[in-house]
């Protein structure tokens, strides 16, 4: 079987699961509205500088609901062995890292989808005002967070700890890409010219593709044993 | 390399497995022909488990060589993959899918040809046709060991490794089972098979091996053997290891 058809193989299976549980797109979705919530009570609406820490509170909210969807995304692969049956089929296995990978950035950007709609009521602010330029960071900076989310994931499924864990993996190693789209995002929705935030652009493309090739080159070894 | 021309099975030389200061698998040399049916019989946390997981490429050996049909095991595992069918005691299945959804899932990564009816006569086979379009998640141990059995076989393995097959399977399936393996070693597939049944371990296997702390201790075919004798030497063997 060809990587491509692998990858496809295993999206379709992640979302014909997912479509028929809805657990890991309501819940991540429950807990980014939770957030957006919470922060709307603590943040005065009526300040000027509300758009100054909109990209923040929005990556937050994205972060926070996206942490909870990478840890969810190897257990059902450990449910009942399932990894091992795919280590033992004749694919390629960094197809199983970007299968999995696929399936929770689309999950992610479903989630980022309805929760958009939400930010703009609760805040008053409209981030998708220069669409295509935030359409590429919540993109870019989903891609990011997922290829990093879903390696940790893959790292902490044996642990005991792992619901614990897996977050304090991944948070630090994510910060960077964080940064990148929170700055991006905020620039963005503040109408700042591109000119002067193509380098967070720049920051976050490098770092999709160092944590693409890294997950691309390792996954085979963290998963053997 | 197919399926249907492997020249030998599988062969072990000096092969050892070690997790941290534990050695699961130690020092242990087998040879396995074509067709044959070899039965392992051991106590838990003999490394049974760890031995069928290193044939089959699942773990990686820390030292020794494993080779199947001459082709060393770690340089050829993505082409010897499509030769090896598991069952364990876990399922590989998935809760949220059908059973219908799971064989079709595992026929795909095998590139099975006319992977629907393939997928249909081995539920039919394992008595699941009626359950075909129902979640796994709904099923008893017991069918969803049927269910694993199916899986195994989607891609009409040359050599099957089977962790403990007939855990949690009611007297009909696990008669069922039996012809199945009885059926597939007639065709000639290899077939490495660990439990803890004796009596069905020896009626089964052409050659039974014993394995205790991680060795060999004993290596026979099971033709003379009875089950009285057989018990002695296990039990003298356990004994032997401070079990």
């Amino acid at each position: 079987m060809s990587f491509f058809d692998s990858v496809i193989a295993i999206v379709r299976k992640d979302v014909a699961m997912e479509l028929r549980g809805k657990e890991i797109i309501t819940t991540s979705f429950f807990f980014a509205l939770l957030t957006l919530v919470i922060f709307n009570f603590a943040f005065d609406m009526a300040s000027v500088q509300a758009k100054d820490f909109a990209g923040g509170v929005l990556w937050v909210a994205f972060l926070f609901s996206g942490a909870l969807t990478m840890n969810r995304s190897f257990l059902y692969e450990k449910e009942n062995g399932c990894l091992s049956a795919l280590m033992l089929a004749p694919l390629d296995r960094s197809s199983i890292y970007f299968g999995k990978m696929i399936g929770n950035l689309f999950f992610m950007l479903i989630t980022e989808v309805f929760i958009i709609p939400v930010f703009i009521l609760l805040f008053n602010i409209n981030v998708m005002d220069r669409f295509w330029w935030q359409t590429v960071t919540l993109l870019l900076g989903t891609i990011g967070f997922t290829s990093v989310g879903v390696l940790i994931s893959a790292m902490s499924v044996n642990l005991r700890a792992r619901e614990m864990l897996g977050p304090l993996l991944m948070l630090p190693v994510v910060v960077p890409v964080m940064i990148a789209a929170v700055e991006l995002s905020g620039g963005i929705i503040r109408g700042e010219p591109m000119e002067g935030l193509y380098i967070w652009l720049e920051i976050l493309v490098a770092f999709n593709v160092i944590y693409l090739v890294i997950a691309w080159l390792v996954f085979d070894i963290l998963i053997e044993e | 390399m197919t399926g249907n021309n492997i020249k030998s099975a599988i062969k072990i030389n000096n092969v050892s497995k070690r997790f941290g200061r534990i050695t699961a698998v130690d020092n242990v040399s087998l040879s396995i022909e074509p067709g044959e049916f070899l039965t392992i019989f051991g106590p838990n946390g003999a490394g049974k488990t760890t031995l069928i997981g290193l044939m089959s490429g699942l773990v990686r050996v820390t030292s020794g060589e494993i080779s199947i049909g001459g082709l060393d095991i770690k340089e050829h595992h993505d082409e010897l993959r499509k030769l090896i069918g598991l069952i364990s005691h876990q399922t590989f299945t998935y809760g949220q899918l059908t059973a219908m959804e799971n064989l079709l899932f595992f026929a795909k990564l095998y590139d099975v040809k006319n992977i629907k009816e393939r997928a249909g006569f081995l539920l039919e086979q394992v008595g699941l046709t009626r359950r075909a379009n129902d979640i796994t998640r709904t099923f008893s141990r017991g069918m969803l060991q049927r269910l694993s059995i199916a899986r195994a076989l989607i891609h009409d393995p040359r050599i099957l490794f089977l962790d403990e097959p007939f855990t949690g399977l009611d007297q009909h399936a696990a008669e069922t089972l039996k012809q199945s393996l009885v059926g597939l070693h007639n065709e000639n597939t290899t077939i490495v098979m660990i439990t803890h049944n004796l009596k069905l371990g020896l009626e089964m296997g052409a050659r039974v091996a014993l394995q205790v702390a991680g060795k060999i201790k004993f290596d026979q075919p099971s033709g003379k053997l009875d089950h009285q004798s057989f018990e002695e030497v296990y039990f003298k063997a356990v004994g032997e290891a401070h079990y």
